[in-house]
C-alpha cells in the first residue's frame, strides 16, 4: 500500500511550502532518512524528510509549484505498485479557503445625486439621538430597582448622593412622602403610592404644566436581521482584521459639474430610445474611479493570507442603503463600460436594490467600491474596507468654499474624498497615487467621455 | 475557654496533627533547633525530634520543591517561609510546581502540602520583606489560600489545610502572633471557604481579611460612637471564597468598603469589588470604596508605613465618603 | 512619493515634555542628589573607573590592556564527544548485570529502543500534518539513556524528568497509544490532553513526569527521594536533567540538599552538547567534567559516554544500588548526542553546530546501531530479528497515530477538571468557590 507524502509543517507558522528541488526522483529507491527534495518555507529552505523505505513512484508537484500544508507531493510504495491519485491523498489540509461572500457591504447610503431630495434614503429624523448624554439620571442601581418596584418615576426625584445620585434614602423618602408614578396610565398603583398621589396635589406645588406632546423616545429591543447580521460580522471582521490607514485629497469639481450640466440639458428633452439620460454626479464617480484604477491598477487588490490577487478586472461596488441596512451592488468590468453604459447599470442596480431583488451574483466579486454620504451634508469621512476590497473610496457634498486661483480669491466647488485602505496589500504611496489619479480625472472630466 | 496567642495556637495546630498523622513533618529554615524565626514552632523540636521538624538551609527553591515532590509520595510536609517575601525566589516550585502538576497530569497526582509563614507589613522591614501575597497565589487556579486573622481561626484553619489534599497556602502576619483569643481546648477545624461576620451593622459593609480586617473592627467600634453601625465581614478563605456570606451583608448594609493590605491593582479587593458589583449590583447604593496599602513599596520609616497602610483613620474617612455617597435617610 | 500616512515625527514636533528628556548619552551614569555633600561626588566621580572605560569609547582595541582582561572569553563549539569509549563498552558488556541478561532480554532493549525512535518519527511527521501544535523536543539519538537507565530500576524505585521526555516515558511502559494521543491533545492521551509533549506521566509506573521548566524538576526528584527515605522504602529516584540545567540555581540547591540530608537521588544529567542553541561549551564552566561540580557538594560523580546501552546500565545499576544500599546522592553525566533540534520548531539546528558533526556521531556512534553490532557479534541477533522489530515498532507506531487521530478530543467541560483534587470528588469539603 502506497504511502501519501504531504506538504509538512516545517516551522510554526507555515502555511505553505514551495517545492523548490526533488533530490529524488521518479522510480529511485528511498530508505528511511533520505532527503526527498528541497522545500522552501516562509522561513529558510530545508530538506523533505522520508521516514518510508521503497520505491518514489510519483511527484505530485513540479519544481518550482507552491503546495499547502498536508496536500500530497509524492507517493512512496512497492517496486511496481501503482501511484494512487493525489486527489484522493492528503489527510486535510488546514484550511480551504473560505470562499468570499458578498452579500452585504459597507458603511452608509449610496452614490446617488449629490443631493437628493427625492431620495428614500433620507432618514426621517436625524436628530433623534442627540440628547443622549443629558437625559442620563444618575441613580444608585439599589435606588432603581426601588422606584421600579415602588412605581416611582426617577426623574420627579431629588438626588441626596454625590453628584445628585438618587440613592436609596430619597426612593424610601418619596415612598413615604408620596410622589407620582413612573407611567402616564396610572399603573394598578401598590396601596401607598395612590394616597401619596393625592397629598402631593395638596400639599406640593403647583404641577408644572402639561409638557407639549413631544414624541418621546422609547426603548426597544429589535431582533437582528440576517442583513444586520451579515452586516456587523462583516464590518467587525473587516476593521479588526485588516489595518486600515486613511488618505484624503481635495476635488475641485467645477469642470465635471459643468460638464454634466451641459450633458444633461443636451439630452434631457429625448426620448430614452433616442438616447434620452439624465447622469448623476455618481455616475461619473464610478466612471472615473474605473479610469482612475486603469492607471493606478495596484489599489485594486486583495489580500489573500499567504498571496495578494492583482486583480484583472475592474468590478466597482457601490453602497446602497435600504430600510434594513445597505447593499453593494457591483458593476463588472467598469473599467470597459462607458459612461451611458455605467449610469444605466447603476440605475437599474439601486433600484433592484431598494425592492430586495438583488441576486448574490449581483453583488459578488467587487474589486473595489465607493460610498457616497455627500447628500447628507457629510464633507468627509471614512468607509470600512469592503473584504475582500484592498480599499473603499468615501465621496464627500460638494462645498462652495474660497479659493485661491491665480493669486485671487474665488469660489470654488470642491468635493473631498476620502480612501480607506488596506496596508497589507496598498502602501500609502499606492493609495496616494490613485487619489492623485482620481483627481486628475474629476479635475478633467473630458476623458471620462472617450 | 482558654486565652492563647495566635503563635500558640499555630504550634498547637502543628503538633497535633503531626501527632494525628505520621506523615505530617515540617521543615523551614531555623524552624527546629533555633525555635523558630518567631517562635512560631517553640518546643516542637525537642518534643517530636529532627525527624518530623528540619531545619533547612536557605534554599526556598529547594526544599519547597522537594517537599512537593514528597507530596506526591504521599507526605504532608508543612513549610514555613520565614517571611511569605521570600516565596518569590522560589515562584517556580510554589505556582508552576505545587499548582500545576495535577493538572499537566491529568489528575494522576495531587500535592497535599501546606506552605505558611508571616506576609505582612506594618514592622519596618522595608519594600523587601513585607510584601503580601496572597493576590498571586489566590489568581492561581490549583492553589488554595487562608488568611487568619484569630487565633481561634489560625489554629482551626491551619489543621484543615495539613489535612487538605490540595497545595494550601497559609498566611500569618507577624504583627498577630502576639495577640490572644479563646481557644477551646477540645478539637475543632474549621473549614476553608466559610467567612465570618464578626460585628453586625445595617450602615455599610466593611469586608476584608487578615490584619486589616481587626483594623476594620477598630474602625467600627470608633463609627459606632458617631452613629454609624458598621458590620465586619472577615473573608478568612480567599481561594475557596465565601462571596455569599459577602453578598449577604452587601445586601443588608447596600454600601461596601472593602479594606486590604494588598496593593490596589488586581488586589484581593479588585476581585472581591468585582463580584458584588457583578451579583449584587442591584443592592448597591453607592459606589464600592477600597482601602488598601498605598500604592508603593513598603515604605521603611514607621509613621508614614503606619498611614501606608489600612489604618482606622482612613478606613473611617472612607465610611464616611460612602455615607456622602448614599446618605442614610434622615431620622 | 512617500506615505502620506505613517511617518515617525521628527523630535522637532514632539511635545515639549519629550523634547524636555535628555539625550540618552547625557544621562548621569547615576543619580546623585543635590543635597548629598559635593566633595564626595566629585571624588566618586573622579575615580570612577566607568571614566577610564568611557577613555575606549568602544572603538579602542579590546583585549589585555594594562594587565587587565576586558575581553569576555567565549569557549568555541566542539563536539561533545567524537568517540566511543570501546573499553568501557568491553567492561560494561561483561558485567553481571548485562552479561547475566537472556538474549531475549537484550533483545528487548534493542526493541524498546527502536520503538522510541520509529515513536518519534511518527510524532514528527504527525507534528507536520498539523495535529500536533506546540513544542515537540525530540529524544532521537539519545534513546541508551532512556532505555539503559529505566530498564535498572528496581521495585521501589522511582524516576522524573525534564521536557524532552518521550523516550524515558516508553522505556517505562507506557503505551505508544496514550503517548501519542497525549500529543494530539486527546482525552484518550495519558494526561487527558492537558499536559502535552513535555508533561507525560504515569504515577502507576513510578513515573512522575515530564516537567517543562528547566531544572524545576530537580527538587521534585529530590522530594520522591526523600519520601522514599521519610518512609523508610529501600528504593531510589533517578531524576533526569539536560546539561542545560546544571547552571540553575534550584539544581544547586537541590545537590546541597541531596548531599546534606543524605537524600537517595541519583541526578542524571542527559549531556546532549546543546543547551538549546548553546554549545556546553559556550554555557558552562567547570573543572574537569560538568559532573565534578558535585564534588562541592561532597558528592560522588561519574561521567559516562552513554552511547551503548551496556554502559548506561552498568553505571546506572552501580549508583543506584549505592543510592539505595548507603541512602547517598550521585551526579551522573550521560554523554549522548541529540540529532534533531532542540524542537521541532528549532529547525535551523546547523547555526550552532554542522551537519559533519551530526552526520559523524550518526555513522559511528548511533546507539541503535551501535547495540545492534554488539548484539550480532555475541551471535543473538539475525537480520530477520531486526526487520522484525524495525516493522512491529513502525506498525505501532503508525496505530498510535491511528488511535490518536480518531479519538475524541477532551470535552470543554475538563477544562476546570484535575485543577483540585477536592473538586474532583464527588463532595465538596471546603465551602465558598474554587472557581472565579
Amino acid at each position: 500500500m502506497a504511502e501519501i507524502i504531504e506538504m509538512p509543517k516545517l516551522s510554526d507558522t507555515m502555511t505553505s511550502g514551495t517545492l523548490v528541488k526533488w533530490l529524488k526522483k521518479e522510480g529511485d529507491t528511498v530508505t528511511n532518512g533520505d532527503k526527498l527534495a528541497e522545500v522552501e518555507t516562509d522561513k529558510a529552505t530545508m530538506e523533505l524528510e522520508n521516514f518510508e523505505d521503497g520505491v518514489l513512484l510519483r511527484h505530485y508537484v513540479g519544481e518550482g509549484e507552491e503546495v499547502e500544508i498536508g496536500r500530497p507531493v509524492c507517493a512512496i510504495g512497492e517496486e511496481g505498485e501503482e501511484a494512487p491519485d493525489a486527489a484522493g491523498g492528503g489527510e486535510g489540509g488546514p484550511s480551504e479557503a473560505a470562499a468570499g461572500e458578498e452579500t452585504a457591504g459597507k458603511e452608509a447610503a449610496s452614490p446617488t445625486e449629490e443631493a437628493a431630495p427625492e431620495s428614500p434614503l433620507i432618514p426621517a429624523e436625524p436628530a433623534a439621538e442627540t440628547t443622549a448624554s443629558t437625559g442620563r439620571r444618575k441613580i444608585s442601581p439599589l435606588a432603581r430597582k426601588l422606584a421600579e418596584e415602588h412605581g416611582i418615576d426617577p426623574a420627579r426625584l431629588t438626588g441626596s448622593g454625590t453628584n445628585g445620585r438618587i440613592v436609596k434614602a430619597d426612593v424610601e423618602k418619596a415612598v413615604a412622602e408620596g410622589v407620582p408614578a413612573a407611567s402616564a396610565e396610572p399603573a394598578p398603583a401598590s396601596a401607598p403610592t395612590a394616597p401619596a398621589r393625592e397629598s402631593v396635589r395638596e400639599i406640593g406645588p403647583p404641577p408644572a404644566p402639561a409638557p407639549t406632546p413631544v414624541p418621546q423616545l422609547e426603548s426597544r429591543e429589535e431582533p437582528v436581521s440576517n442583513m444586520r447580521a451579515t452586516i456587523a460580522r462583516r464590518l467587525l471582521e473587516s476593521k479588526t482584521t485588516i489595518p486600515h490607514y486613511y488618505l484624503e485629497i481635495e476635488v475641485d469639481m467645477g469642470p465635471l459639474l459643468d460638464l454634466r450640466q451641459s450633458i444633461n440639458a443636451g439630452l434631457a428633452d429625448l426620448p430614452p430610445e433616442q438616447g434620452g439620460a439624465r447622469f448623476t454626479v455618481n455616475h461619473f464617480f464610478l466612471k472615473a474611479c474605473a479610469e482612475a484604477i486603469r492607471r493606478a491598477p495596484a489599489i485594486n487588490s486583495t489580500w489573500a493570507g499567504d498571496k495578494v490577487i492583482r486583480h484583472g478586472e475592474v468590478h466597482l461596488a457601490f453602497a446602497v442603503a435600504v430600510d434594513e441596512g445597505l447593499v453593494t451592488p457591483v458593476i463588472r468590468e467598469a473599467d470597459r463600460k462607458g459612461l451611458r453604459q455605467i449610469a444605466m447599470e447603476a440605475n437599474e442596480l439601486t433600484g433592484k436594490a431598494r425592492q430586495k431583488k438583488l441576486t448574490p451574483a449581483e453583488m459578488s466579486d467587487s474589486t473595489f467600491t465607493l460610498t457616497n454620504l455627500g447628500m447628507f451634508g457629510i464633507t468627509s469621512f471614512f468607509g470600512i474596507i469592503n473584504p475582500p476590497n484592498a480599499a473603499i473610496l468615501s465621496i464627500g457634498a460638494t462645498v462652495e468654499k474660497p479659493v485661491v486661483v491665480d493669486g485671487a480669491l474665488a469660489v470654488g466647488r470642491r468635493t473631498t474624498l476620502g480612501l480607506s485602505a488596506d496596508h497589507r496589500v496598498v502602501d500609502g504611496a499606492v493609495g496616494a497615487s490613485f487619489l492623485q489619479a482620481l483627481q486628475t480625472v474629476l479635475e478633467s472630466p473630458s476623458v471620462l467621455l472617450v | 475557654m482558654p486565652e492563647i496567642t495566635y503563635r500558640q495556637a499555630i504550634n498547637d495546630a502543628l503538633a497535633e496533627e503531626i501527632e494525628r498523622d505520621e506523615n505530617v513533618f515540617v521543615m523551614g529554615e531555623e524552624v527546629a533547633q533555633y525555635n523558630g524565626a518567631y517562635k512560631v514552632t517553640e518546643g516542637l523540636y525537642d518534643r517530636f525530634g529532627e525527624d518530623r521538624i528540619k531545619d533547612t538551609p536557605i534554599s526556598e527553591a529547594g526544599f519547597i520543591g522537594m517537599g512537593i515532590g514528597a507530596s506526591m509520595l504521599g507526605l504532608r510536609p508543612v513549610m514555613e517561609l520565614m517571611f511569605w517575601s521570600f516565596s518569590y525566589v522560589a515562584f517556580d516550585q510554589i505556582v508552576n510546581n505545587a499548582a500545576m502538576v495535577r493538572y499537566m497530569s491529568g489528575g494522576l497526582t495531587h500535592v497535599p502540602i501546606v506552605i505558611r509563614g508571616p506576609a505582612n507589613g506594618g514592622t519596618n522591614v522595608g519594600a523587601t520583606h513585607s510584601h503580601t501575597p496572597e493576590n498571586f497565589m489566590a489568581h492561581t487556579p490549583g492553589l488554595k489560600v487562608v488568611c487568619p486573622a484569630t487565633p481561634y481561626d489560625a489554629k482551626g484553619l491551619l489543621k484543615t489545610a495539613i489535612r487538605d489534599n490540595d497545595p494550601v497556602y497559609v498566611m500569618e502576619n507577624t504583627l498577630l502572633y502576639g495577640n490572644k483569643g479563646e481557644v477551646p481546648t477540645e478539637e475543632y477545624t474549621i473549614p476553608l471557604g466559610h467567612a465570618q461576620v464578626l460585628r453586625e451593622g445595617r450602615d455599610v459593609s466593611l469586608i476584608g481579611h487578615g490584619r486589616s480586617i481587626l483594623t476594620a473592627l477598630e474602625a467600627a467600634g470608633h463609627l459606632a460612637g458617631e452613629g454609624i453601625e458598621a458590620e465586619v465581614v472577615d473573608l478568612r478563605s480567599l481561594r475557596p471564597l465565601d462571596i455569599d456570606t459577602v453578598l449577604a451583608s452587601v445586601a443588608r448594609t447596600h454600601r461596601v468598603v472593602l479594606v486590604d493590605e494588598n496593593k490596589p491593582f488586581c488586589g484581593v479587593s479588585a476581585q472581591v469589588s468585582h463580584m458584588i458589583q457583578e451579583e449584587a449590583f442591584d443592592e448597591l447604593d453607592a459606589p464600592i470604596r477600597r482601602v488598601t496599602s498605598l500604592d508603593a513599596p513598603a515604605i521603611y520609616s514607621d509613621p508614614l508605613e503606619r498611614e501606608q497602610l489600612p489604618n482606622p483613620r482612613r478606613i473611617q474617612e472612607a465610611v464616611q465618603q460612602v455615607l456622602e455617597d448614599a446618605p442614610r435617610a434622615a431620622g | 512619493m512617500a506615505s502620506a500616512v505613517f511617518r515617525a515625527p521628527s523630535l522637532a514636533e514632539a511635545p515639549e515634555s519629550v523634547r524636555r528628556l535628555p539625550p540618552f548619552t547625557d544621562l548621569p551614569l547615576f543619580h546623585v542628589r543635590p543635597d548629598c555633600r559635593e566633595d564626595w561626588k566629585a571624588a566618586r566621580l573622579r575615580k570612577n573607573a566607568l571614566g577610564e572605560r568611557k577613555a575606549n569609547d568602544g572603538r579602542a582595541p579590546i583585549g589585555v590592556e594594562g594587565g587587565i582582561v576586558l575581553r569576555f572569553a567565549t569557549g568555541m563549539a566542539e563536539p561533545p564527544i567524537d568517540a566511543p569509549d570501546t573499553e568501557a563498552v568491553a567492561e560494561a558488556s561483561r558485567a553481571p548485570i548485562n552479561a547475566d541478561l537472556s538474549p531475549e532480554a537484550k533483545r528487548d532493549l534493542l526493541a524498546t529502543m527502536i520503538r522510541i525512535r520509529r515513536f518519534e518519527e511518527r510524532s514528527l511527521r504527525a507534528y507536520q500534518q498539523g495535529h500536533i501544535g506546540g513544542f515537540l523536543h525530540l529524544y532521537i539519538g539519545q534513546e541508551s539513556v532512556a532505555t539503559g537507565t529505566v530498564s535498572v530500576l528496581g521495585e521501589h524505585d522511582h524516576f522524573i524528568t525534564a521536557y524532552r521526555d518521550h523516550g524515558h516515558a516508553l522505556a517505562g511502559g507506557m503505551s505508544m497509544d496514550e503517548c501519542m494521543a497525549e500529543l494530539y491533545g486527546k482525552a484518550t492521551g495519558c494526561s487527558r490532553g492537558k499536559g502535552g509533549s513535555m508533561h507525560f506521566f504515569a504515577p502507576e509506573r513510578h513515573y512522575w513526569g515530564g516537567h517543562g521548566i528547566v531544572a524545576g524538576q530537580t527538587p521534585l526528584g529530590l522530594g520522591l527521594a526523600f519520601a522514599l527515605k521519610y518512609k523508610q522504602i529501600p528504593g531510589c529516584c533517578l531524576c533526569f536533567l539536560g546539561e542545560g540545567a546544571v547552571n540553575q540555581g534550584v539544581f544547586h540547591e537541590s545537590l546541597n540538599l541531596a548531599s546534606l540530608w543524605s537524600i537517595p537521588v541519583v541526578y542524571i544529567i542527559e549531556n546532549n552538547g546543546y543547551s538549546m542553541g548553546t554549545s556546553e561549551a559556550r554555557s558552562s564552566r567547570f573543572s574537569d567534567h560538568l559532573a565534578s561540580r558535585a564534588e562541592a557538594y561532597d558528592m560522588k560523580w561519574e561521567t559516562v559516554v552513554a552511547n551503548h546501552i551496556y554502559t548506561v546500565r552498568e553505571a546506572t545499576e552501580r549508583h543506584a544500588r549505592h543510592a539505595r544500599e548507603h541512602s547517598q546522592p550521585v551526579l551522573l553525566e550521560y554523554k549522548t548526542y541529540r540529532y534533531r533540534g532542540h524542537s521541532v520548531a528549532d529547525a535551523n539546528s546547523e547555526k550552532y553546530r554542522t551537519k559533519e558533526e551530526i552526520e559523524h556521531y550518526q555513522e559511528t556512534m548511533d546507539p541503535i546501531t551501535v547495540y545492534r553490532k554488539t548484539l550480532q557479534e555475541e551471535g543473538i541477533l539475525d537480520n530477520e530479528q531486526v526487520q522484525a522489530m524495525e516493522k512491529a515498532a513502525k506498525d505501532e507506531a503508525a496505530a498510535a497515530a491511528k488511535f490518536a487521530e480518531k479519538s475524541e478530543f477532551p470535552p470543554v467541560s475538563s477544562i476546570t477538571e484535575d485543577v483540585y483534587w477536592e473538586s474532583d470528588q464527588p463532595e465538596r469539603t471546603s465551602g465558598g468557590r474554587l472557581f472565579f
